[in-house]
């Protein structure tokens, strides 16, 4: 009865443990356990400044895939990401990509608009149409010291 | 004059000399301890004690200790952020820290006091009543009964307990956060994945792990090499606690440069 | 046979065996006699190696225990039994699990033939029906006869004790001086006896050795000691007053009764072992 109550112990201990442990990592971590099942497009930066892998990827607001891969194409200089979008979410092949801030200060996401066009973008296939993240300090900076021309 | 001046070299000697002597020991008791690990057979039952000892009796305080840490640190982050206007950070904040610092730290200490000051007492009571002798005069290997299934059940209890604190913790902030401070809860929870990742939590992990084993070892080292009677037993049990508070700290702060 | 061959041992800054030979022939019981803090205990946990001095030997049927090492040790080790100063029973096991733990750890015997053999050394020390009570529920000499039981459960050859009846009533002590007396008619193991009860002790035993300042100062028969004009001997055996000498010739006289029967006794059953 004594050895019995003890693993019972033991067992609760390591039930209530690793559930917190599993809340942790998978709602707040974000750990992927069947990974994250999708098809991959890409699409050229300018400038990605801040923004991370994992990071989502919306429409209206609504998250639809998640960024991938960031790298540089050595040829032009340019940001290439990679996301993985939700395979029910047609892409026609006008959309927009833009990097944005959420609040003032907060996380980059990438927000899609979607364009009129009847084809659909493939897997693998590239957004065409980019916009780089509104940079704070650059528009302050242009607020306090002015256009040069004025 | 000579004389007194190698007196003196000899005094630079000695205070050099016994630092190192005693790492040495401490080093040495942990290298012991780890070669036992590895040689079976493993003893489950004192394990499972141990586990049950360390881990399971200890959940409620960590998770009182959990609740009360994310409740003040809420309430404090409160103040900072809102100055700002940056209130929608409350929840990430509460939770980083909670999960990169409080968590494994406080749990720590917390384990130390309640289990470790124990430990210590219990392997120094074994040293002076002759239990350990005993075990030994059985040829019974004393590390594989009493040491192993600590540092084991330390390793094993510490990262679960600082999960059950980090949950418990900003559970506890949410209170405060959305039902005192009228942050509204989707913000508070929303804004938490966005700022978290794997390894935030991995690093979280790494700490606890590593305390775990840092605390179960200087507690079992200093119960197993108790001085004489009731008096070496409590000066032990106070050297172990400071001992382990101390290096819990250290630790962090290696672990937090390395990891970054 | 246990012999103990200049062996010298420091404590600390402390010389506290300082070239000590002693031997103990297979079947007798010898009573380490001295000081309190003169190093019988000392002396005691080097014949199974839990200390180690600077030099010397201590040969446990020929074989050298200080050099041994991993199983040499264990096995050497296991042909002995050590009764400590307060028993050593461990806290967190009842007398019973207390008692079957060298049993289950060190060998493959079933759980109903380690059930019997445990109750049967219970009853043998008289604590029949006590197995299921914890050892702080015990008194000092309940823990004794426990640490006895726990001891012969392994059938060694060779018995240390400790001081087993420091800290008893006169009572208690004469019942565990005489359960070990039983026990050593019962098995026949050679014993060292750590202890101070004079000349209650010289009833139990054979031979007598005296350790004074590092050094084995008086060897022999109980008799011999008694009779002994050693100085220190002669001071100790008498507690410093003149007057315990008149009660010498009646002691000595029971000792002569004692012994004649007791020699033999021991011998025979020896044979009968063998």
């Amino acid at each position: 009865m004594k050895r019995f109550d003890l693993e019972l112990a033991v067992g609760i201990f390591f039930l209530i443990g690793i559930a917190c442990l599993a809340y942790l990592s998978i709602k707040l971590g974000r750990m992927e356990v069947i990974g994250y099942k999708g098809y991959a497009v890409y699409a050229k930066f300018s400038n990605v400044g801040g923004l991370k892998k994992g990071a989502s990827v919306e429409i209206g607001g609504v998250e639809v895939g998640r960024v991938k891969d960031i790298k540089l194409d050595p040829e032009d200089y340019t940001a290439v990401v990679t996301f993985l979008l939700n395979p029910e979410v047609k892409l026609p092949e006008d959309s927009i990509a833009a990097v944005k801030t959420k609040g003032l200060i907060g996380e980059k996401y990438v927000s899609i608009t979607p364009g009129a066009s009847e084809r659909a973008i493939q897997p693998g296939g590239r957004i065409r149409e980019t916009q780089p993240p509104f940079d704070l300090s650059d528009a302050i900076g242009r607020l306090i010291y002015g256009s040069p021309g004025k | 004059m000579l004389d007194s001046a190698i007196l003196g070299i000899r005094w630079i000697g000695k205070t050099v000399l016994f630092p190192v002597r005693i790492l040495g020991r401490v080093g040495l008791f942990l290298a012991t301890a780890i070669f036992w690990t590895f040689v079976p057979p493993l003893k489950v039952e004192r394990l499972i004690r141990q586990i049950n000892f360390i881990g399971a009796k200890s959940v409620t305080i960590v998770a009182l200790t959990g609740a009360f840490t994310g409740m003040v640190l809420t309430l404090e982050s409160y103040y900072a952020l809102e100055r700002f206007g940056a209130d929608a950070l409350l929840g990430p904040a509460v939770a980083l820290s909670m999960i990169r610092e409080l968590g494994p730290v406080i749990s720590a200490f917390m384990i130390t006091a309640r289990a470790g000051s124990a430990l210590t007492a219990e392997i120094g009571i074994m040293r002076i009543t002759e239990q350990i002798d005993a075990l030994e005069m059985m040829g019974l290997n004393p590390f594989r009964y009493l040491i192993v299934p600590n540092l084991l059940a330390g390793i094993i209890s510490f990262p679960l307990l600082a999960s059950l604190f980090n949950v418990v913790g900003i559970y506890g902030g949410y209170v405060v956060g959305v039902k005192l401070l009228g942050v509204s809860s989707g913000t508070f929870f929303g804004e938490m994945p966005q700022y978290i990742d794997l390894t935030e939590i991995l690093h979280g992990l790494y700490k606890s792990t590593t305390f775990g084993l840092v605390v179960t070892w200087i507690c079992c080292y200093f119960g197993y090499t108790t001085g004489y009677g009731a008096e070496g037993v409590s000066k032990a049990t106070t050297r172990a606690v400071v001992a382990s508070c101390v290096l819990i700290l250290v630790c962090d702060y290696v672990i937090t440069s390395l990891l970054f | 046979m246990i012999q103990v061959i200049d062996l010298h041992s420091t404590l600390g800054k402390q010389k506290v065996l300082d070239g000590v030979t002693l031997k103990v022939e297979t079947g007798e019981v010898l009573a380490l006699i001295g000081k309190s803090g003169v190093g019988k205990s000392v002396l005691l946990k080097h014949v199974v190696a839990l200390m180690k001095g600077e030099k010397g030997k201590v040969l446990i049927d020929g074989e050298d225990i200080t050099t041994a090492k991993g199983r040499k040790l264990e096995e050497l080790r296991s042909r002995i039994g050590f009764l400590f100063q307060g028993g050593a029973l461990f806290d967190s096991l009842t007398l019973f699990d207390n008692i079957a733990f060298p049993l289950r750890e060190k060998t493959k015997m079933d759980e109903q033939k380690i059930r019997e053999k445990v109750l049967y050394e219970l009853e043998q020390v008289g604590l029949k029906g006590m197995e299921h009570k914890f050892p702080a529920e015990l008194s000092g000499g309940m823990r004794k006869r426990a640490a006895l039981a726990r001891c012969m459960v392994t059938a060694p050859e060779i018995m240390l004790f400790d001081e087993p009846t420091t800290g008893l009533d006169p009572i208690t002590a004469h019942s565990i001086n005489d359960l070990i007396k039983r026990t050593h008619e019962r098995v026949c193991f050679t014993g060292i006896v750590v202890s101070h009860e004079i000349p209650d002790i010289f009833f139990l035993v054979d031979k007598v050795a005296m350790l004074h300042e590092g050094k084995i100062v008086a060897f022999g028969t109980p008799l011999e000691i008694m009779r002994s004009s050693h100085p220190v001997v002669r001071q100790f055996i008498t507690g410093g007053r003149r007057e315990m000498e008149d009660v010498f010739e009646p002691i000595i006289e029971k000792l002569e009764e004692e012994f004649r029967a007791k020699g033999k006794c021991t011998q025979e059953k020896k044979d009968e072992k063998v």
